[in-house]
């Protein structure tokens, strides 16, 4: 087990060292510099120099690299030059507002995805699981900035029930945690019933019910624990994905998280607080992943054999 | 070869016109039609067929676990009791209780992510009784299955044990809630030919001590000439022979049960080669007219190609569905 895990970390770290260097070269790639959003239109070819400098940006792209990946290590981005102070910092203030809203969400999303995909796979063909299963696809293919669009609509402008931007108060955080859970709660409803269905297809079902257990204890004693297999990865990898999710859901609610700071940042090409997030985004991701790969070995002892 | 019936007389259950529908792509599919047979008590009754002779469908329709949408008629009579007008509850309080079931495939059967032990006292722990008597008891059960250090084991899964130490589990497993009726469905069929023996004689000594009825479904006729008292054959979802083991297999009073006994390898005689069935089984959903069996058997005539032969009595016990019983058991 120990071993797994250490060889899936060292793993990471490459990970973490790939995702570092892509956006290093994107940020460089994309059109536009922040000295020329920093001097505005009018600066002359001296000021341009000069800032140029003092950010270190004329020196060759290797020489920077080098640089920014020895200073990456010691999770140092630098200073953003756009609000002053090091960038890292800045990211750090921005995560427990953007942790806040993912960890809302998946619990929606968990808890509602996995009752309805319970409901849903435990009779299949159903009007429940015919109206559960309708209801996802819908949830799934409407766009997130919809969602949230639709629900300020009616919950904050007609209702007067909710706020419709900021944060602070726990009612500012339904409506974003909500649009974010949607789309997250269709996929796990629709997996868990699949899954379910599946499982109750199984010779060992009809095993626990020759010892004559009801529907019900089949379903949860020997059903939910194999259906949640592969729900588990799919909550793992989504919970990363939350984390893009998070910068449509962000900027329609003006949640002060970390997706609004990366658009804010990639707008004015602060490189440094671009990098400094995108690791922390990166870094998070890959502990979700490996949390997804550690619960699914708790729960099949299969598993659990190949890895020790 | 087991001898005639021990134990007493009287029927634990009594299967009588059992008729069962399957809904199928286009009409329902009748797999299992108008079969009759008892099974008295501290018995071991085989029910023995090709696949697709309905022998696994009539096993899930006495323990009331058909597929969904099947349709059940004619009547199971459990010491006194209808068992196809009884509520749901008390046929699932039946279930694990008074009838257990084995099935084919032993790793298929235990669910993968539990541990033996747990699997094995399930049904106790569900009727109350302390976590330290069901640990001794299911101790007790994986001993009387041969697992053996049973108390060392109880903490395994079940892809940690092998082919026939998982279906030893299922028995005991089977075996947990002190059932009068075990059916095993092919017991043995997913097992190494080594482990099959072993398994047939611990069903049968289980069978002897605990004095409890067994109904064996199986497609081998040897393992029915080791441990069952009676046979009942099938073919294409009906009964075609019943009787005494011993008597159905030295002399059978259907052709379908001559044919079936001629295919067996004879391993000691010269003869090593045996004649196998001519033609394919016949299926529930494309049952032949008359006789199901009549283009299959070699003394098919007219008669057999219109006329549904009825089960009737040929002998004391011996019961047979074919217009020529005489002429076959003459042979």
């Amino acid at each position: 087990m120990i071993r797994v895990v250490v060889k899936r970390l060292l793993i990471g770290v490459l990970v973490m060292w790939g995702a570092a260097s892509l956006i290093f070269l994107i940020v460089r790639v994309a059109p536009g510099d922040p000295v020329s959003i920093l001097l505005g239109p009018d600066a002359t070819q001296d000021q341009v120099k000069e800032l140029s400098a003092s950010l270190g940006l004329q020196r060759p792209l290797a020489v920077q690299y080098v640089d920014y990946l020895g200073h990456a290590v010691r999770l140092d981005f630098g200073d953003s030059y756009r609000l002053g102070h090091p960038a890292m910092s800045e990211v750090l203030e921005r995560l427990p507002a953007t942790a806040e809203l993912m960890l809302a969400s998946t619990l929606i999303a968990v808890v509602l995805g996995l009752t309805l995909g319970l409901l849903a796979g435990g009779r299949p063909g159903s009007v429940v699981d015919r109206v559960v299963s309708a209801a996802a696809i819908a949830l799934q293919s409407f766009p997130t900035f919809w969602i949230g669009i639709m629900l300020i609509l009616v919950f904050a402008l007609a209702l007067r029930l909710l706020p419709s931007s900021g944060s602070g108060t726990p009612q500012h955080l339904i409506l974003p945690a909500i649009t974010m859970a949607l789309p997250f709660t269709a996929i796990v409803a629709r997996l868990t019933r699949t899954s379910v269905a599946e499982t109750l297809r199984e010779p060992y079902i009809q095993t626990a019910k020759s010892k004559g257990l009801t529907d019900r204890q089949v379903l949860l004693g020997h059903a939910l624990r194999n259906s949640l297999l592969p729900v588990v990865t799919i909550v793992g990898l989504h919970m990363g994905g939350l984390m893009g999710g998070a910068v449509i859901v962000e900027n329609v609610f003006s949640w002060p998280g970390l997706g609004s700071l990366v658009v804010d940042s990639v707008t004015n090409r602060d490189y440094e607080v671009v990098q400094a997030a995108t690791f922390v985004i990166a870094g998070i991701v890959m502990l979700f992943n490996l949390a997804a790969d550690l619960v699914y070995s708790q729960l099949d002892p299969r598993i659990r054999l190949e890895g020790s | 070869m087991a001898e005639s019936s021990s134990g007493s007389d009287d029927l634990l259950l009594e299967v009588s016109g059992l008729v069962v529908d399957l809904p199928g792509r286009v009409r329902a599919v009748r797999v299992v039609d108008e079969v009759s047979f008892d099974i008295p008590s501290a018995t071991t009754v085989g029910l023995i067929g090709e696949s697709g002779s309905g022998k696994t469908m009539t096993a899930n329709a006495l323990i009331g676990l058909l597929p969904d949408g099947a349709i059940v008629g004619g009547s199971l009579n459990w010491r006194g009791e209808e068992l196809l007008t009884a509520t749901a509850s008390r046929r699932r309080g039946l279930r694990g209780h008074e009838i257990a079931m084995i099935f084919q495939d032993p790793l298929a059967a235990l669910n993968p992510t539990q541990t033996i032990g747990r699997q094995v006292g399930e049904i106790l722990r569900r009727s109350g009784k302390s976590r330290a008597a069901v640990r001794e008891r299911v101790v007790e059960l994986l001993d009387r299955a041969g697992i053996p250090a049973p108390a060392e084991k109880l903490g395994s899964f079940p892809h940690e044990f092998s082919g026939g130490m998982r279906q030893r589990a299922v028995i005991a497993m089977a075996l947990a809630g002190n059932p009068s009726l075990l059916l095993a469905d092919e017991p043995t069929t997913a097992l190494d030919v080594t482990v099959q023996a072993r398994i047939l004689r611990l069903l049968r000594s289980i069978q002897e001590d605990a004095g409890l009825s067994m109904l064996l479904v199986s497609h081998d006729l040897r393992v029915m000439a080791h441990v069952a008292h009676q046979v009942v054959v099938m073919y294409a979802g009906r009964v075609a022979e019943r009787g005494a083991t011993s008597d159905v297999l030295r002399q059978p009073a259907h052709p379908y049960t001559r044919a079936l006994v001629d295919s067996v390898p004879a391993v000691r005689t010269k003869t090593a080669l045996a004649h196998p069935l001519p033609g394919t089984p016949a299926t529930p959903s494309n049952r032949p007219a008359g006789c199901a069996f009549h283009p299959r058997c070699p003394l098919a005539r007219e008669r057999c190609r219109t006329e549904q032969p009825a089960l009737r009595a040929v002998a004391p016990g011996r019961w047979t569905a074919c217009h020529f019983a005489e002429k076959v058991l003459d042979a």
